[in-house]
């Protein structure tokens, strides 16, 4: 036992040393955060557009009003004419552009049939068609105030209500996708780079030539890096709660263990990694490749993997990131109980007992 | 019994799709309590040979035994209680002199009070600096605190791999010294070096070359080993002097060795009254011709050429 303890020492004195790892290490989930939460937003929010109002009418001045008012649209300018129109597209000034045509109101109210052009910046799709479904949104809106004063035969409202996330904000999604991203990195890469780093400076060779297991060995390396992941995820979840305004509806202490168990997942492949790589360049980017990426791509968390084709679904299956990251959602967002992810849970078990079994298994008690 | 066995050890590297023999069937065996010298240039197979002893490598044929511990079978027993201190400086840089030497303490499950009698020579030098990082320390101190840490756990065997290379002339003679200590206390010292005049200060001597071992003898009997009389000639133009010399047919061979060059004859007989002549027929200045015994080295390069 004295061993295991000293080996732990030594191996928090090496991190606590290397000031500059220690300091990207407690920033890195931080500064994710903030990034995700503030900058790399999806949401849309002030939008710049610009209003074509040919007709100038009380009809279109309140549809403009409106417009203008909501807080995803922020109306930079009045254009007078279509050339104007393309010209503020292409110097990238707004991304949505409002046409009322002429006589808008008195063809409303004579044929009861009026159009209203919407033009969108289609270079980012998505963007475009968020915005001109909330401007759609907003005329419709209008459309019905009208229309309240009469009985119309046949009417189908629907009545929209966004579970769990009211206000759709983007962090409900993002904040267990940096959890599953951060506890990736620091675990698995930063094991795997500990372990090599023995191995580049000759210092295993030494410890191999002693009483200590290879079992010991692994198991010690990884305890500090298990002890700075419950950090992050301390510093996440203070994060999102008290700065991204994203409760906790679930159970914290189901939420930590199943953060723990991610971690864990994330140390054995680590040692995985380490067992085949000869230098710390080869383990970083091994792990970069290897982790970064699916974690990225195949969790969910940007990408939704129900629409990406067959071959992609199943190979998104062997991400242990994305069983993590349902996980989070579920018992984070949802506050859904254990019984919930109890299937996701035994998934993310068999995956680590796989990989402690293969990574220690594999641990070369010599040097070739 | 005899605390290190080595038979017919043979190790191959493949390095690029070619096979490279760095042992080719090396056979000694060391007894207890001894130095013994493994004494050979670089890429001689010092290294593979401690790495097969301290169950690092393991040999493509052959077998060896270290305190009667089988190197593959027992491997557990033998990194229990042999002490081993690699070429490359293999401590820990980011830790202090005295966290290195605690650690690889509790390692072997001891501590620095249990065994301090066994190192406190070596670590008194160093003590001044025991919150030193490991990596601030000059080539001497990282070299005491090396053999410090590889001898805490007071191991029956010790395989120190080139302790002298890159220290300087005063370390490399108290770190001898100190390895004389240690084998008063009965254990048994394995020691490579590329350095040939080390050699005299080791019981008996190991002379590899290219994966062979040419010859195992005390320091005087491979000297003795060297028959034919040797010669140390020296002119004011020493390149011409060793062309001169070397194109003569009469010789065995000849090399540079410090201020001289050391000449060996194919017959032996009138040596010097040949010497004179090439130097007389040559017009060399300032020479100085002597009769000397042979070094290590002298016999390494005989050896070599046989």
């Amino acid at each position: 036992m004295k061993q295991f303890f000293i080996f732990v020492k030594k191996e928090c004195l090496h991190i606590w040393r290397d000031r500059r790892t220690l300091f990207i290490l407690i920033w890195m989930p931080i500064v994710q955060i903030i990034l995700y939460g503030f900058a790399l937003t999806n949401e849309v929010k002030n939008s710049k557009i610009a209003i074509f109002d040919q007709s100038k009418d009380d009809a279109t001045r309140e549809i403009s009003n409106k417009i203008a008012a909501s807080r995803y649209f922020n109306l930079v300018k009045n254009v007078y004419s279509y050339n104007d129109i393309e010209a503020t597209f292409k110097q990238g000034k707004i991304r949505l552009a409002v046409v009322f045509p002429k006589n808008f109101r008195d063809d409303l109210l004579h044929t009861n049939h009026a159009q209203i052009q919407l033009i969108a910046d289609a270079s980012d799709p998505n963007t475009a068609n968020t915005l001109t479904n909330y401007a759609a949104a907003i005329i419709n809106d209008y459309q019905q105030s009208l229309n309240n004063n009469e009985k119309l035969p046949y009417t189908i409202n629907t009545q929209l209500r966004m579970l769990y996330n009211p206000e759709l904000k983007g962090a409900y999604n993002f904040v267990p996708g940096v959890m599953a991203l951060v506890l990736m990195l620091v675990c698995a890469m930063m094991t795997s780079i500990a372990i090599v780093r023995e191995k580049e400076l000759g210092t295993m060779e030494v410890i191999l030539v002693s009483p200590l297991r290879p079992f010991l060995i692994i198991i010690a390396k990884t305890i500090p890096y298990l002890l700075v992941s419950v950090l992050n995820i301390a510093c996440i979840l203070l994060l999102s709660v008290y700065v991204l305004d994203v409760p906790i509806t679930g159970n914290l202490g189901l939420l930590i263990g199943e953060s723990i168990l991610f971690t864990i997942t994330s140390l054995s492949i680590g040692i995985l990694i380490s067992n085949g790589a000869k230098t710390q360049q080869t383990a970083m980017f091994t792990s970069m490749m290897s982790l970064f990426l699916p974690t990225l791509l195949f969790s969910g968390f940007l990408f939704p993997v129900e629409n990406m084709p067959l071959p992609l679904q199943i190979i998104s299956n062997i991400v242990p990131a994305k069983w993590y990251y349902i996980i989070v959602k579920s018992v984070m967002i949802k506050g859904l109980g254990f019984t919930a992810v109890w299937k996701e849970t035994l998934i993310l078990i068999g995956m680590t007992l796989v990989l402690l079994f293969v990574s220690i298994r594999n641990f070369k008690i010599r040097l070739a | 019994m005899q605390a290190v066995v080595v038979e017919n050890i043979v190790k191959k590297y493949v390095v690029k799709k070619n096979t490279v023999d760095a042992l080719k069937g090396v056979s000694f065996s060391v007894d207890k309590g001894e130095i013994f010298g493994i004494i050979g240039p670089d890429g001689a197979g010092k290294t593979s040979l401690f790495r097969i002893l301290t169950t690092l490598l393991i040999a493509e044929s052959g077998k060896a035994t270290v305190d009667g511990f089988d190197v593959v079978k027992d491997y557990k027993q033998i990194r229990n209680r042999v002490g081993y201190m690699p070429g490359k400086f293999s401590l820990y840089q980011d830790l202090s002199v005295q966290e290195n030497l605690e650690f690889f303490a509790a390692i072997f499950n001891t501590s620095i009070n249990e065994n301090y009698a066994l190192i406190k020579d070596i670590y008194q030098q160093i003590e001044p600096f025991k919150t030193r990082r490991a990596g601030q320390l000059s080539g001497g101190m990282k070299q005491k605190l090396a053999l410090s840490c590889a001898l805490i756990h007071k191991p029956t065997v010790l395989f120190l791999d080139e302790p002298t290379t890159g220290v300087d002339a005063v370390s490399r003679k108290e770190f001898w010294e100190m390895l004389h200590r240690l084998k008063t206390e009965g254990i048994t010292i394995l020691v490579s070096t590329p350095y040939m005049d080390e050699a005299g200060l080791c019981d008996r001597v190991a002379l590899i070359q290219k994966g062979g071992i040419l010859s195992i003898n005390t320091p005087k009997g491979v000297t003795k080993e060297f028959k034919k009389p040797l010669w140390a000639v020296r002119a004011s133009e020493m390149f011409h002097l060793m062309n001169a010399i070397k194109n003569d047919n009469a010789v065995e061979s000849c090399y540079p060795f410090g201020q001289y060059h050391h000449v060996v004859f194919k017959n032996p007989g009138d040596d010097k009254k040949r010497l004179e002549e090439i130097i007389q027929t040559n017009h060399f200045s300032q020479t100085e011709i002597h009769s000397i015994e042979p070094n290590i080295e002298d016999c390494f390069m005989a050896l070599m050429k046989e």
